[in-house]
């Protein structure tokens, strides 16, 4: 009897832990369903299924622009700190050289800048580069958080790797290059994809610099331009849209963090990096 | 120890053949490291220029009269934007009842949220840790809050703590547990607790997978152990596994408190410039844009960069001291 007492309130606490997480979402996908004042009465369910949001949405602001915007700078992103990742990493985790400690310190400190603490010297770099209003110039200064976490991670996993191999590369003439990308490349798939999802999520759902270094709303990522979403007075937010272009920016990522669940909790507590 | 292995590695490198000479192995040794500068400078030039470039800026405009608008004509004019005395009143960032508004507003989030993460992401560990049915179902759940943009978390809780329309008020009104609808984002007095309740929902996945990864790797004998021996579970959890995962959690603790002393975004998205929920970061960039003040506003940066790097500097002589201990 006890232990039927126990297993149910186990139980009760799993499903208050599934539903506090996923409420807010699922409530968000119901109202951005809800057309017109339908938006004023609560309800736990959809009533209608009424697309009319995710429209207007892209009607009424330049939102697929905001989509592609959110697209490249996450994915130039990606590759630019995966690629300065692994030839770093391959330094900092196979080689031993003075000086080694200090760096893998100093890159561990500035992923724990605060955005803010460099924002006004950012702002003028990318001004002096005249990129200010420039997708491009939120890649290079996205960087910043990216690529500390990429490096120190596949630092991690790189200095796991089998001497072995590294050794019959070396006997078959392989110089650093070839063995960086014919040899451990083929290994680090399993890292290169938590690295690569990590930083993809840290880009795509960046606010403050996407914020400070953009002007118009057709360079804006999907996260300003989300926030900045007004109606005709303060206190008339068009809810409906705001919610539809929420599940629009959250379920690819969702996707992708579903799919590859283990990888990045394997990923998170390896570096234990800040997601 | 993996230092020392790590190096007889790299002499075993360095001699592959065994047939090589001393000269040729030390050749090799040294081209080797030659390339990994070689391989590291990209990264070192790239960070230089995004990190260590801004940062000297931002501490150079600190003591400077520096305008957004203009930012060439800046002159230096020493600590007056940090504290300052003129006519016999204190001028300067120091000096400001907002700024030290600003820090109580931070430490007061941080330190409240922390601790609510804390307990509640070790209840969601602990319960991650047991073998059940759907557990996965559980852990995939759980991953959704960490996956949603904080903007979105931001907007979807503005939704429902809306105050008249929310339907935070409206399940509290039917439970009886309120009689009058609250002004969530708004009141003086709730706004911190909204923020706090989302920053809580959003970031205590995080905490959670921590613990776990750290409750994963417990010996499981002293378990058995302690089953054999009759103790009650409640007494096994504070006197074997608080004190057997303590390391692991206050990394993972002192990790969430320097994120959470820079905050921006929840609280600029939720509360915008309120005075109630100010953070630090959230009063440094409207000193820095909305007022277009870069000397005042990058003093207030730099400030809060001492903070988080002073924080920074315990969290890795914590971590060294735990490293060495082990």
């Amino acid at each position: 009897m006890k232990r039927l007492l126990g297993l149910i309130g186990f139980y009760l606490l799993v499903a208050v832990i599934i539903l506090y997480a996923v409420f807010p979402f699922y409530y968000a996908i119901v109202t951005s369903l809800k057309a017109g004042s339908e938006l004023f009465s609560v309800n736990y369910f959809p009533m209608t299924w009424n697309w009319g949001n995710y429209v207007s949405v892209f009607r009424e602001q330049p939102f697929a622009y905001n989509l592609l915007n959110s697209v490249l700078v996450s994915f130039s992103v990606v590759a630019l700190s995966l690629f300065f990742g692994v030839t770093a990493a391959f330094a900092l985790g196979r080689v031993q050289f003075r000086g080694r400690g200090f760096l893998l310190l100093t890159v561990l400190g500035v992923s724990m800048f605060p955005q803010v603490a460099v924002l006004s010297g950012m702002f003028e770099l990318i001004r002096g580069f005249g990129l200010y209003n420039n997708l491009l110039g939120l890649v290079i200064s996205y960087m910043i958080f990216t690529l500390p976490f990429t490096v120190w991670v596949l630092t991690t996993f790189m200095r796991d790797l089998p001497k072995e191999l590294e050794e019959a590369a070396i006997m078959d003439g392989a110089g650093p290059w070839e063995i960086i990308f014919k040899v451990f490349l083929p290994l680090m798939w399993p890292a290169l994809v938590t690295t690569g999802l990590l930083a993809f999520i840290a880009a795509w759902n960046e606010f403050l610099f996407a914020l400070t270094f953009t002007l118009t709303n057709d360079q804006r990522t999907v996260p300003v331009a989300i926030a900045l979403i007004s109606g005709a007075s303060q206190y008339e937010l068009p809810w409906g849209n705001i919610m539809a272009a929420s599940v629009i920016v959250t379920l690819p990522v969702l996707v992708l963090v579903l799919i590859f669940q283990r990888r990045i909790v394997s990923g998170l507590t390896a570096g234990a990096v800040k997601g | 120890m993996a230092t020392a292995e790590a190096e007889i590695a790299d002499d075993r490198l360095a001699g592959v053949a065994g047939n090589l000479t001393k000269a040729q192995q030390s050749q090799l040794t040294r081209s080797r490291v030659r390339a990994a500068w070689l391989f590291l400078a990209p990264m070192l030039i790239l960070l230089a220029l995004v990190a260590g470039w801004p940062l000297f800026r931002t501490i150079w405009f600190s003591f400077t009269d520096a305008n957004l608008s203009d930012l060439g004509s800046a002159k230096f004019i020493g600590f007056e934007n940090y504290l300052t005395r003129i006519d016999g009143e204190w001028y300067g960032v120091l000096a400001d009842a907002e700024w030290w508004n600003a820090v109580w507003n931070t430490m007061k989030f941080s330190i409240i949220s922390v601790s609510i993460e804390t307990a509640l992401g070790l209840i969601v560990a602990l319960v991650l840790n047991a073998t059940f049915k759907g557990r996965s179902l559980v852990r995939a759940a759980v991953l959704i809050p960490w996956a949603i943009p904080t903007i979105v978390s931001a907007k979807m809780w503005g939704w429902m703590m809306h105050d008249q329309f929310g339907i935070l008020n409206h399940m509290l009104l039917g439970l009886g547990l309120i009689s009058a609808p609250l002004a969530w984002t708004a009141s003086p007095d709730l706004a911190m607790v909204a923020v706090i309740m989302v920053d809580v929902w959003k970031t205590t996945p995080f905490m959670a997978l921590l613990i776990l990864a750290a409750l994963q790797m417990l010996p499981t004998d002293c378990y058995e152990a302690a089953r054999v021996d009759g103790i009650h579970p409640v007494k096994v959890f504070f006197k074997v596994t608080l004190p057997l995962i303590k390391p692991a959690l206050m990394v993972a603790v002192i990790f969430r408190l320097l994120d959470a002393l820079r905050i921006f975004d929840l609280i600029y998205v939720l509360t915008s410039n309120s005075r109630d929920t100010m953070s630090m970061s959230v009063y440094a960039r409207q000193q820095l844009v909305d007022f277009q003040a870069v000397g005042y506003g990058s003093a207030a940066s730099t400030l809060l960069f001492l903070t988080v790097a002073l924080c920074t500097v315990l969290y890795i002589t914590f971590g060294r001291v735990r490293f060495e201990g082990r």
